[in-house]
């Protein structure tokens, strides 16, 4: 095309130290992406090694407390090294820039702190595997987490400095948005992931703070003895709940918004339809980060909390199923008669919609207390969260990153072998999670090591269950790692999609553009516009 | 590209200085949003423990020196004064002028901690601290190392801002000297004091709420 | 295009940023002097009242909001809601815990008629 071709964003700069000091937000986005596909194997295999152990009752391979650090090491590599960081910090880095026509981020000096603070901060974390395994879980619970004699403080301190690194982030991203659209990219013209990256920095900026005080707290209680969490001195440990849970609540949000905003994107370009409702999806983004703040005590209706706070909990946590609801019927609006391409992305976007409907429904179960009374601390709440995290925000974050692979690689992958990989995780997914629903509701509690013997077939078969789900992420990675040295050439926009990242060069060059961008169109203006060859034209033109 | 003559200061990815201020400005307002809520969650500490022991904490919130705790308040607001001022004087060019003003804002800095230096030092001689650490027997309510816990905690992360604003606010200093700012760009001095002031409006809601119960 | 700098910023006269320091330093004594009267329940109030005064005026005035885009005021604001919020709420559980136990109906024994034949 130019005399540039050829030169892209990974191959303009070479050697190590182009990388470790670099302050292009693609290239962060990349290296954000080794650090989260590294965490999700770590936490995978955590996750293999538990559903080993639960084959059968009794000791299989591990001992109890190792099983114990176990779970707890899933939990929270799997929350603050995985899913909290994989979309926005990943894939998100990557894609809001150039989905907004932005030459970078705001502040690409802090982008690249924020991705050493990650670092340091799965170090801390990591360490506490070698210093005496964490076994608290990965809610930290005083007063549990202020007595245990394991490594609590190296795990939530690398917790805390993984909060700076999600806050640089959303900080970065607000003001992204609010400042760098590109001439013509109004409010309302934004990408629908670009809206949903909006609203999980609104609740990253909110919420981590007091996680970073809470644990700081914590950090005190253990090693000072300030009392504040210790019932024996007048202090009480339901605080550390309402303190955790003001964040993490809102955390779940922080991992599944920007999900729901790659469903947004899969969603229209593989029906080549106007999205249904723009507006209300955006604005149900906003809701959700709104309400996310108002229903934390629904993760405490046993312990104690007065009943009057319960009541309210419970009544605003059915809130939070509207603005889901809104954003589920219009995906199916806008599939509904459009032509869809069942791409492997698609494949994931529609694997997402059941699996994040069955955990929508059964949260709105659990957020009834008379429900969750009987409910509470078994397998169906891990099988619900699971629906939720797994096959709402990994699920979703596959899709992403098979969607933008071609833009950040500039190679297809193994379009079959892709197919097959989606099938995979989508069945080992359910014969492993929805097989605990039935565990939960007859009285299996989570976190046992040991149960009784009529639980053993749907726990050997829920195991079963994660091998086609572990198989299904392996041809994954083959597939994937194939396709980076040997993939074919991807063209500009393989999808035909309208946003503007995909109307530069595969991959993208330094500045992301050519030229100054300037937007004439909608995102989804499908019904007007197409892309042929990489050229987006105006369907009058072709039809006469 | 349109903008042949780009100020050294302008980062490419902004097509003006303008822009570019506006943009450090608000990503520094959002940070200092999160400091609220840093701050918020002792804040909520305060407010529950307070509700369940209103007694408790008038009686040890008389054990703190009123006195020491209006002047660390002078002192901040005077020290907040002149670092709005140095940002006036380099808005009007007057390095000579700025400088002097960051100098004295270090100066009040530092007096606001030795002046808490001395609070803490005749806390520990007393034995009024938190937690499995206070061994004061002077009070007759329960558990008032419960507020001694919350006093510390709060004017402890309180102290460290005030002592990262010293950094930071060295840093401008040195900037300044080396001649870095000018009245076309001084973005950096504007966003320490944007920090510095909030530090000041934490400490305007510390003092009455520790200092001035009863 | 006119080249945009931040030369054209407000720049406030001097009198306003004593007259303000004046103020602070004002309230400061007030609430001092305040706080050796008893108001009663009124206490906190008065001293929140003093308080959120002289921070609204360092917002204003010192940290220029008063002439700065609105959206910083609204990210400030915004804060303070959510720190509302969630001061509130866990309020909500701990001033009102163990309420349906601790329902105190008048004794049996006050009405129950074979009792109070024996009294």
């Amino acid at each position: 095309m130019s005399s540039t071709a050829g030169v892209n964003y990974l191959n303009e700069f070479k050697g190590i130290k182009s990388w470790l000091y670099t302050l292009d937000h693609k290239r962060i986005g990349v290296m954000y992406l080794f650090g989260v596909m590294i965490s999700f194997l770590l936490g995978g295999i955590f996750a293999v090694v538990i559903r080993l152990e639960l084959m059968s009752p009794g000791m299989d391979i591990i001992t109890a407390d190792t099983y114990n650090q176990m779970f707890t090491l899933h939990g929270a590599v799997m929350i603050f090294l995985f899913i909290i960081p994989a979309i926005p910090a990943a894939i998100g880095n990557f894609v809001l820039p150039l989905m907004i026509g932005a030459k970078d981020v705001a502040f690409p000096r802090l982008n690249l702190t924020s991705w050493y603070i990650y670092i340091i901060g799965a170090v801390f974390a990591l360490y506490s595997i070698v210093a005496g395994a964490v076994d608290t879980g990965w809610t930290f619970y005083a007063p549990y987490s202020t007595t245990t004699s394991t490594a609590v403080i190296s795990m939530t301190l690398g917790a805390f400095i993984l909060g700076f690194s999600s806050i640089f982030t959303g900080v970065n991203f607000i003001a992204t948005v609010h400042k760098l659209r590109a001439p013509g990219m109004t409010w309302f013209k934004m990408p629908l992931m670009v809206w949903a990256l909006y609203a999980t920095a609104v609740i990253q900026i909110l919420a981590t703070p007091v996680l970073g005080i809470t644990l700081v707290l914590l950090i005190l209680e253990r090693a000072f003895g300030i009392g504040i969490f210790d019932a024996a001195m007048g202090g009480d440990p339901v605080l550390f709940q309402h303190f955790f849970w003001f964040y993490s609540h809102p955390a779940v949000y922080i991992m599944v918004l920007p999900g729901m905003g790659i469903i947004s994107e899969l969603i229209a370009t593989f029906s080549q339809k106007k999205i249904f409702g723009y507006k209300l999806i955006a604005y149900s983004s906003m809701a959700i980060a709104l309400i996310s703040f108002l229903v934390w005590g629904h993760h405490m209706f046993t312990s104690g909390q007065s009943e009057l706070a319960a009541v309210v909990f419970s009544f605003l946590t059915f809130f939070v199923g509207i603005p889901s609801g809104v954003k589920m019927f219009n995906w199916m609006a806008t599939m509904y008669k459009g032509r869809i391409k069942l791409d492997a992305p698609m494949l994931w976007a529609m694997s997402f919609m059941f699996l994040f409907a069955i955990g929508g429904f059964t949260g709105i179960m659990l957020g009834a207390i008379s429900i969750d009374i009987h409910m509470h601390d078994t397998y169906f709440v891990v099988a619900h969260f699971h629906y939720t995290m797994m096959g709402g925000t990994v699920i979703a974050f596959f899709g992403g990153l098979h969607y933008w692979w071609p833009k950040i690689w500039g190679r297809m992958y193994n379009e079959t072998l892709a197919k097959w990989s989606a099938i995979l995780v989508f069945v080992g997914f359910n014969m492993t999670f929805f097989t605990q629903f039935f565990l939960g509701s007859q009285g299996m509690p989570r976190r046992y090591y040991n149960y009784l013997d009529k639980f053993q077939p749907l726990h050997a078969f829920s195991s079963y269950g994660s091998w086609v789900l572990a198989a299904g992420f392996v041809l994954m990675a083959v597939y994937l790692i194939h396709s980076l040295f040997k993939g074919e050439k991807a063209p500009e926009n393989p999808w035909g999609s309208l946003t503007l990242e995909w109307q530069t060069q595969s991959p993208p060059i330094h500045h992301n553009f050519e030229n100054d961008v300037v937007l004439d169109h909608d995102p989804y203006d499908y019904d007007t516009r197409m892309v042929i060859d990489d050229k987006l034209i105006k369907k009058e033109d072709t039809e006469g | 590209m349109e903008h042949v003559e780009h100020p050294s200061y302008l980062q490419h990815h902004f097509s003006d200085a303008e822009q570019q201020a506006e943009t450090a400005k608000l990503g520094m307002w959002i940070f200092l949003l999160t400091e609220v809520l840093l701050f918020g969650g002792l804040f909520a500490f305060y407010a529950i423990y307070r509700a369940w022991h209103p007694e408790m904490f008038v009686e040890t919130s008389s054990l703190l020196d009123v006195n020491l705790g209006a002047l660390n308040t002078f002192v901040l607001i005077t020290s907040s004064l002149t670092m709005a001022l140095s940002i006036r004087s380099m808005q009007l060019n007057n390095k000579k002028q700025t400088v002097w003003m960051l100098v004295v804002t270090l100066l009040l800095a530092a007096t606001f901690l030795v002046v808490k230096y001395f609070e803490y030092s005749h806390k520990i001689e007393l034995g009024q601290l938190p937690g499995h650490f206070y061994t004061y027997e002077g009070l007759t309510s329960v558990n008032p190392h419960i507020f001694f816990s919350i006093y510390f905690t709060m004017t402890g992360l309180h102290g460290i801002h005030v002592v990262l604003g010293m950094i930071v606010i060295g840093w401008v200093l040195v900037r300044t000297i080396k001649d870095d700012f000018s009245s076309e760009y001084y973005t950096p001095i504007e966003m320490t004091g944007l920090y510095w002031h909030l530090v000041d409006l934490i400490w305007i809601f510390l003092f009455p709420l520790l200092y001035l119960i009863g | 295009m006119t080249e945009k700098t931040q030369a054209h910023h407000h720049i406030l006269p001097l009198s306003v940023y004593f007259t303000i320091a004046g103020i602070l330093f004002v309230l400061t004594a007030v609430t001092v002097i305040v706080a050796g009267f008893d108001f009663g329940a009124f206490n906190l109030f008065v001293a929140m009242t003093v308080a959120v005064i002289k921070g609204s005026l360092v917002a204003l005035y010192f940290m220029h909001l008063k002439y700065d885009n609105k959206l910083y005021g609204t990210a400030l604001v915004l804060s303070l809601i959510f720190l509302a919020i969630f001061i509130g709420f866990t309020m909500l559980d701990t001033m009102y815990r163990g309420e349906i136990e601790s329902i105190e109906g008048p004794s049996i024994n006050k009405e129950a008629v074979i009792y109070n034949q024996d009294n």
